[in-house]
């Protein structure tokens, strides 16, 4: 064995899984989850740590899956985070812990993911669930969203003995973890679905088919429901489209959509209502990781996939390891182009796009080279189906309904990065409704640290703690 | 879970259903709508509240089988339930906002079509609970498809009966009738027209001659209903609107239906018509009955 080298992870075939919704990764077993992690040293001053958002205790959690205590490695990740095996999954280690592990300063970094997420897999499936907590305070809370901030909020204030009320929008809690992020990227049965049950099991309750702003708006629920403190975890869920000529079109999706038919309500399988339109030749434009999902998606349906990015490859805000399984599938990467018009049969369909040529310019303001178009550079491809995917940004529902609350010039809810505190007495913010599309693991981020807002601000007088003091998962 | 609490066939393929739906019914108002889906592996269908007791906490929608969903939903008994039942969703009726008093000194006219007739219901109710006099004009393709007629004739200050087929009340559509009324010097302020794409088209055609302001109620494709995935976009006074946040109602003057009525039909192209059929023959939402 190499140590400079992490245990290989096994992954199923690249044109076997594009042909099936199957979780792609297959995870460690035992036996190579303990050898990867005997390459952990164990840092007195550990990095990685540092690097996580939710703080999880690495070097101990690595070191009981050393001494093959694998009840405990679970025990030691639950104090910090709600949703392990999401995390392991879908979390870019490669810029947070894993980029600080000292063992990548020569060589591969520790397998830090992949040993949380065999972690959380093997509790599952050893039936262990965190615990509710003996004592109940009898303040009680609301949380709005289900996603990745919402349940680490409510998880953690159900730790500390809040009385939670999730209120999710749709049929399913899980937010974009059941609505976005693909079956073969993030199984919903066996893992979001029990996940979300872990944190049912701490006393939290979720109410689905609630949509704040519509249903019931905050001033309600904390002046006629008896809601001390509301936590907003909304998200960041309105799609953009690029404003070119033909993206009325039949077969123009926003990623959104395309994703929601496949994952959330699972048009994929034949057994299922939902229609979803596979394409035969699609383009994906957008470089993100829900591009590649998109892309993924609609070559799993059958179709042709490009994707079409303004940079090059070097920019694509996808995780590398993505970019890499998309290849593997076949996707191919049309980079430095951008469409300038959706082209249109006599029927309304999409038959295909005008796309002009870019080179890269000088840094924009993201740091990135920004794409100047190559005048004359225009060609055109053939096409069925075109999906864009161009980021989104938070919707408007709940801060348009509710007295006193602020939001930036993107429709963000202004909200402190320390507490999650609001403009508005009682209310905490955090996550994509507050930073703007990002990912799972920052937002689990501000949930916990909008959890200990809630508790400092409930607390009042009595000693409260201030955020940020207190050690995480209490 | 949404449990059923009244069921009634109010003509082929037509249903009327209370389903008891407290959040719903404690804030709803005339013009907004719900997503209902049946069970796991239903789709999500955009339906209009039709009327609603907040006291009983329940609210009644009618829907017409177009569908796989919508069939089964036809299958549905008293004490059966719906696994989803989320609203009220979109915009309440702009009527809603305005003072009675206002209104009282306007001539409103709706017209309905089809299983349109069903989300024109509460808005004359509640204007006539208000005391504001309206007329309606409702049209369908004969007679036994006509739906809501006693309920509408208690409210309605004027109606106006048209089918298709001259089987009862005015032989012709809706359209006609009002270009008939106009004929007979009858004159109007404000209309609200809501039915099939291909009806509201024709209704604004003549009512942007006659210089009468009409609403329309658009029930495009939809997904979340919440505004998340633009499939209900439209184009309206050439910009993009999502008819789930920023309708359903909109200026029908402004309104690209050609445009819309595509978009209508997008799972049911060619493909998808072979597709669908393997599907057990369902298309996008159903019920709406405005896809005939």
């Amino acid at each position: 064995m190499d140590v400079l080298k992490k245990v290989p992870v096994r992954e199923q075939e690249p044109l076997v899984r594009a042909a099936n919704f199957e979780e792609v990764c297959l995870g460690y077993n035992e036996k190579e989850a303990v050898e990867e992690a005997a390459r952990c040293l164990n840092c007195k001053n550990a990095q990685c740590i540092k690097g996580c958002p939710v703080a999880i205790d690495i070097p101990a959690f690595i070191s009981r899956i050393k001494e093959e205590k694998f009840e405990e490695a679970y025990q030691t990740i639950s104090q910090a985070s709600a949703l392990p095996a999401v995390c392991g999954r879908v979390c870019p280690q490669e810029s947070q812990c894993e980029g600080k592990c000292i063992r990548g300063y020569k060589g591969d970094p520790v397998s830090i993911g992949k040993l949380e997420r065999f972690t959380a897999d093997w509790a599952r499936s050893h039936g262990i669930s965190p615990k509710a907590p003996d004592h109940k305070n009898g303040h009680k809370v609301a949380v709005i969203g289900s996603g990745p901030a919402g349940l680490t909020c409510a998880g953690d204030l159900a730790k500390m003995g809040y009385d939670v009320t999730i209120f999710e929008a749709l049929h399913e809690p899980g937010g974009v973890l059941s609505y976005g992020i693909p079956e073969f990227r993030l199984p919903k049965k066996e893992v979001v679905a029990a996940e979300v049950e872990n944190v049912r099991a701490l006393g939290v309750k979720i109410e689905t088919n609630v949509v704040i702003g519509k249903s019931v708006t905050i001033d309600e629920l904390m002046e006629k429901e008896g809601f001390e403190a509301v936590f907003i975890g909304s998200g960041a869920g309105l799609p953009r489209f690029m404003g070119i000529p033909g993206e009325q079109a039949l077969g123009v999706f926003s990623a959104n959509e395309y994703l929601t038919r496949s994952n959330l309500m699972k048009a994929f399988l034949e057994e299922y209502d939902t229609p979803i339109s596979a394409g035969r030749k699609v383009i994906v434009v957008g470089g993100g990781n829900v591009a590649m999902d998109a892309a993924r998606t609609a070559k799993r349906l059958g179709a042709e996939v490009h994707i079409v990015y303004r940079r090059s490859e070097a920019e694509l805000p996808a995780r590398v390891e993505e970019v890499h399984h998309a290849k593997e599938e076949g996707i191919i990467f049309d980079l430095l182009q951008n469409p300038t018009e959706i082209l249109v049969d006599e029927n309304g369909c999409v038959r295909g796009a005008r796309v002009i040529k870019m080179e890269l310019g000088e840094p924009d303001e993201s740091g990135r080279r920004s794409p100047v178009e190559i005048p004359g550079s225009e060609y055109e491809i053939e096409a069925d189906t075109v999906i864009m995917s161009l980021g989104t940004s938070p919707n408007p529902l709940i801060s348009s309904t509710t007295k006193g609350l602020d939001i930036n010039r993107w429709q963000c809810i202004v909200a402190g990065e320390e507490d999650g505190a609001t403009s508005k007495e009682g209310v905490f913010a955090g996550g994509d409704a507050v930073t703007g599309a990002a990912t799972v693991i920052l937002a689990m981020g501000a949930g916990k640290a909008a959890a200990n807002g809630i508790d400092a601000y409930l607390r009042g007088g009595q000693g409260a703690v201030p955020a940020g003091e207190k050690e995480p998962g209490c | 879970m949404y449990p059923i609490v009244k069921r009634e066939k109010l003509a082929d393929k037509i249903y009327l259903m209370d389903v008891r739906a407290p959040r719903v019914a404690q804030y709803c108002e005339p013009g907004q709508f719900v997503i209902v889906k049946i069970d796991e592996t239903g789709e999500r269908i955009p339906l209009t509240i039709c009327d609603y007791d907040r006291e009983a906490g329940t609210i009644t929608i009618v829907f017409q089988v177009v569908g796989a969903s919508t069939e089964r939903m036809a299958g549905l008994k008293e004490g059966d339930i719906f696994q989803d039942f989320v609203g009220p969703l979109g915009c309440p009726s702009d009527l809603t906002g305005v003072e009675p008093e206002e209104l009282k000194k306007k001539k409103i006219v709706f017209i309905a079509g089809g299983v349109g007739t069903a989300p024109v219901y509460p808005q004359v109710k509640w204007l006539h609970e208000h005391g504001v006099d309206c007329d309606v004009i409702m049209g369908s393709r004969n007679k036994e498809l006509l739906i809501l007629e006693e309920e509408m004739r208690r409210v309605a200050s004027n109606l106006y009966i048209t089918t298709d087929d001259g089987s009862y009340g005015f032989h012709g559509t809706g359209t006609a009738q009002l270009q008939a009324l106009y004929d007979q010097g009858i004159r109007y302020d404000h209309c609200v027209a809501i039915g099939p794409m291909i009806m509201m088209k024709y209704v604004c055609i003549l009512t942007k001659e006659l210089g009468l302001p009409t609403i329309v109620s658009m029930n495009p494709i939809m997904v979340d209903g919440t505004g998340m995935c633009g499939a209900c976009r439209l184009m309206v006074d050439g910009k993009v609107k999502f008819a789930c946040v920023d309708g359903p109602e909109f200026n029908g003057h402004l309104v690209d239906f050609d445009q819309a009525m595509k978009r209508q039909n997008q799972y049911r192209t060619e493909e998808g018509r072979a597709m669908l059929r393997l599907q057990e023959g369902d298309t996008h939402h159903g019920g709406c009955g405005h896809c005939s």
